[in-house]
């Protein structure tokens, strides 16, 4: 039985953050869910679509957040406690959904996790979705430590129950991707199925019903305060006349600040849980005997202007800090030292931080950046458009995508010079070649390409526009882990009851009049493919067609064999090291080698090598 | 209860986040509380992976620069390039084997001289344990074993309140059955180097 699944109460695990989302929303009786799968929230799919695959949970991956949100909206609108998760840019593609669903509302219990990912680990930016839950009237939770997301799972199912809305879960990469022990409560028995009350006064948004609705969710806001105001969420803890009010990870930076600075008898601090909307009563009566007040939040001063409006509202004049120049910043994540260093500044503590280590004459240690892996298709790919551009004497401008493949901006492939959000590489594509002379060419990944870059190309096709689209399809949403989409067989992996979208006969449909389907791995036919396709005017679409590199290796599937450079033949050109910056090569007394624990065999630089000296290794019989 | 912070540095596919995990576990049965943060998502796409590990009694999963009290590293560099995480006590445990960055053999980057390397980890510290990871991890059975060896050699220093045999047990119940004899014997050949370093 999946771990997490388990109806042990009282049982203490290591758990992965979104492990513990995961079963919080077990525990509170979760009976449907859906996402498009994006980093950090990614394992909170993952474990629930295991735990679907086992149980009555319905779970799917759906093919774009927009989706997701309104296949759970009508889940949750039929009276079955439904959660949609998605990373924090997903919610802009919901946007559309969240906005209306708000002056719906609910009947069932319906959560939106929103994964934020301040400094950007693994994002193109780091958008505080803070907002989405004012801009929406939507309630947000926030939780602090791995332990506490679990718990506030239940808590928010019964809030938009209570609410009669959904509600925002939002979390950060440094609670998804943290591990903590946390203890397993009652499972409140799961419904996976409802009934859909019809009720158009309340479900069909014409302006004459809206109108009535947005009355419906102001109230609904201001009954949500009077909660938030007396929540469990929003606590104080502590004594002094200095004040604290934090959010979410901060908090926990705050209480070791706290010791380490020996002010814990000074200092109260308000832990806000419960963040949209602000609890003002509460604020209120915590800034009333203070003398001064410091906002901890990573990202946007979202509380920081709630609170001291709220004080304005009260007649309190005392000093509020927050973001400025001289304490908190609006950019990256916070640490303990930084959070210290500015409750010290702020409050005027003497503090003499640890001695660290003199690095001036520490020498530059070379880099690693994330690369494509050895093997992976996608790096044939850029090689090949590039010869085949060179060849034509073609300059070309490269609009790339959200995926694995956006590493192929890195020079020596150099083929990513506009990415924005997920799909816009076909729209984009479209607006550089009506404005440049140029020959454009644009590159997306197969589970991207049904997120949201087939509108593009529906654009493209009717406008008339001119450029190639190369559809990079490896066979899995590779990125974020190796998820599956619509173009993937499900009955290979073993999942029954999905079908399959083939995305050759979805460009043919969609009036697409040059189409090439190339098999990267042979780089002469695939060059004269292209060649081809860079040459029509129009739009062309070239599928390159070839398994996820990992992918194949995680499920034995690996057939190739490792290459070898034959020392004699070699005169150093360094073409394959200098065309395909493969992480397999390196050099050994200023010779290129292969590590054959790295090379699967994919041969490609075998094909760019001029002296033919790169052949498979010999097995010995 | 006091608090110890220690990050462990490794090159994606090296097993950095199994060995967090294995010590995780390990402080579930000394009963020790630990909040444990890592970076992943690239990480088997050959970039740097870090996790921080916080023992004992604080609310923050991560670890600010500076203060770490002990770094665990499973390559040289890698040392090297988290010394930004250590101060003048934090002891240091590394691998010595290079896994050599790929900017190196296009030409972006020149690989430290390992006594180079050695020197600086030591003099600018609170002490250095070094050896070589990845031959321990092959005398065991695969050089997949490195992140066991590297686990050996911190339990032996003693530094975190977590005897050895809960950390067998851990490796028992979290890595695979059929590398659980090779593990255990990786982190007694670990622990043994420790013993003979200092």
């Amino acid at each position: 039985m999946h771990k997490l699944l388990v109806d042990d109460p009282g049982k203490q695990l290591l758990l992965l953050g979104n492990e513990a989302i995961a079963r919080g929303a077990i525990e509170a009786g979760v009976g449907f869910a859906a996402s498009y799968p994006g980093t950090p929230s990614s394992e909170i799919s993952l474990n629930l679509f295991q735990m679907s695959k086992e149980s009555d949970l319905y779970y799917e991956y759906s093919i774009n957040e927009k989706v997701s949100m309104e296949v759970t909206a009508a889940a949750a609108n039929s009276g079955v406690r439904s959660l949609c998760i998605m990373k924090h840019v997903g919610l802009n593609v919901a946007a559309d959904v969240l906005m209306t669903l708000a002056y719906i509302g609910v009947t069932g219990g319906m959560v939106i996790l929103t994964a934020d990912d301040p400094f950007m680990f693994s994002s193109q930016n780091e958008q505080d979705n803070r907002y989405y839950g004012k801009l929406a009237g939507l309630a947000v939770l926030e939780p602090s430590t791995v332990e506490e997301a679990k718990e506030m799972m239940t808590y928010a199912f019964d809030l938009s129950e209570e609410l009669g809305e959904p509600v925002i879960f939002r979390t950060t990469t440094r609670i998804n991707h943290s591990n903590a022990f946390v203890s397993f409560s009652e499972m409140k028995e799961r419904k996976t199925k409802g009934e859909f009350i019809k009720d158009p006064m309340r479900c069909v948004t014409v302006p004459a019903v809206a109108r009535g609705l947005h009355v419906k969710l102001l109230e609904n806001l201001k009954k949500a305060e009077e909660i938030a105001d007396k929540s469990e969420l929003n606590r104080r803890s502590g004594k002094g006349s200095l004040g604290i009010i934090c959010n979410g990870v901060s908090y926990g930076y705050v209480a070791d600040g706290l010791k380490d600075l020996g002010i814990t008898d000074k200092a109260e601090v308000l832990r806000i849980g419960f963040s949209n909307p602000l609890p003002k009563a509460l604020v209120a009566d915590f800034l009333k005997d203070k003398d001064r007040v410091l906002i901890v939040e990573e990202g946007e001063p979202f509380m920081e202007e709630a609170v001291k409006a709220t004080a304005q509202e009260n007649g309190l004049t005392l000093p509020i800090m927050g973001k400025s120049d001289e304490l908190f910043s609006r950019l990256y994540e916070y640490d303990p030292s930084t959070v210290r260093g500015c409750i010290a500044k702020a409050f005027d503590i003497d503090y003499t931080e640890s001695e660290v280590v003199d690095l001036t004459d520490v020498p530059e240690i070379p880099n690693r950046p994330p690369n494509l892996c050895a093997g992976c298709s996608h790096r044939a790919v850029f090689y090949e458009v590039n010869k085949a551009a060179k060849d034509m004497e073609m300059d070309i401008i490269c609009p790339s995508d959200i995926g694995c493949y956006t590493l192929g901006f890195l020079p020596p492939l150099s083929t990513g010079d506009f990415v924005v959000c997920m799909g816009a590489s076909s729209g984009t594509a479209a607006g550089f070649s009506t404005v440049n002379d140029k020959k454009v060419v644009s590159f997306v990944g197969d589970s991207t390409f049904f997120h949201s870059g087939i509108s593009g190309l529906m654009n493209a096709v009717f406008n008339n526009h001119n450029f190639t689209y190369v559809i990079l399809d490896n066979r899995i949403t590779a990125m974020t882990g190796h998820q599956p989409n619509p173009g993937v067989d499900m009955e290979e992996m073993n999942f029954q009851g999905y079908n399959k979208i083939d995305i050759e006969e979805v460009v043919k449909a969609l009036g697409v009049k040059h189409i090439s389907v190339i098999k990267p791995f042979n780089s002469r036919k695939s060059i004269a493919s292209i060649k081809e396709a860079l040459d029509y005017k129009g739009v062309s679409v070239i599928i390159a067609k070839e398994r996820c590199t990992l992918y194949a290796k995680s499920v034995k599937k690996l057939k190739g064999k490792p290459f070898q450079i034959v020392e004699d033949k070699c005169l150093n050109h360094r073409d394959c090291i200098n065309e395909l910056a493969c992480p397999a090569f390196y050099l050994e007394n200023d010779a290129v080698k292969i590590n054959a624990d790295m090379c699967v065999g994919c041969s490609i630089c075998a094909q760019v090598c001029p002296e033919n000296a790169i052949l498979p290794v010999k097995t010995k019989e | 209860m006091g608090t110890t912070r220690l990050i462990i540095v490794a090159v994606g596919g090296q097993g950095n986040l199994l060995a967090s995990k294995v010590l995780g576990e390990a402080a579930l049965l000394s009963d020790l509380p630990v909040r444990m943060s890592e970076i992943h998502g690239m990480a088997q796409r050959g970039g740097v992976v870090e996790s921080a590990l916080v023992f004992g009694d604080a609310e923050s999963s991560i670890i600010s620069d500076g203060e770490a009290d002990v770094l665990v590293s499973f390559e040289p560099s890698e040392a090297l390039r988290a010394l930004n995480k250590c101060n003048i006590k934090t002891k240091v445990i590394t691998s010595l084997s290079p896994v050599q960055p790929f900017t190196v053999a296009i030409g972006r980057g020149i690989y430290p001289e390992i006594d180079t390397m050695k020197k600086l980890l030591d003099e600018k510290t609170g002490g250095l344990i070094s050896f070589d990871a990845v031959e321990l991890a092959e005398k065991a059975g695969t050089v997949m074993s490195v992140n066991m060896v590297l686990l050996g050699a911190l339990i032996q220093t003693g530094i975190l309140p977590i005897p050895a045999e809960n950390v067998k047990t851990a490796i028992q119940t979290t890595t695979k059955k059929a590398f659980v004899d090779i593990n255990i014997k990786a982190f007694d050949l670990g622990f043994e180097a420790a013993q003979n370093a200092s």
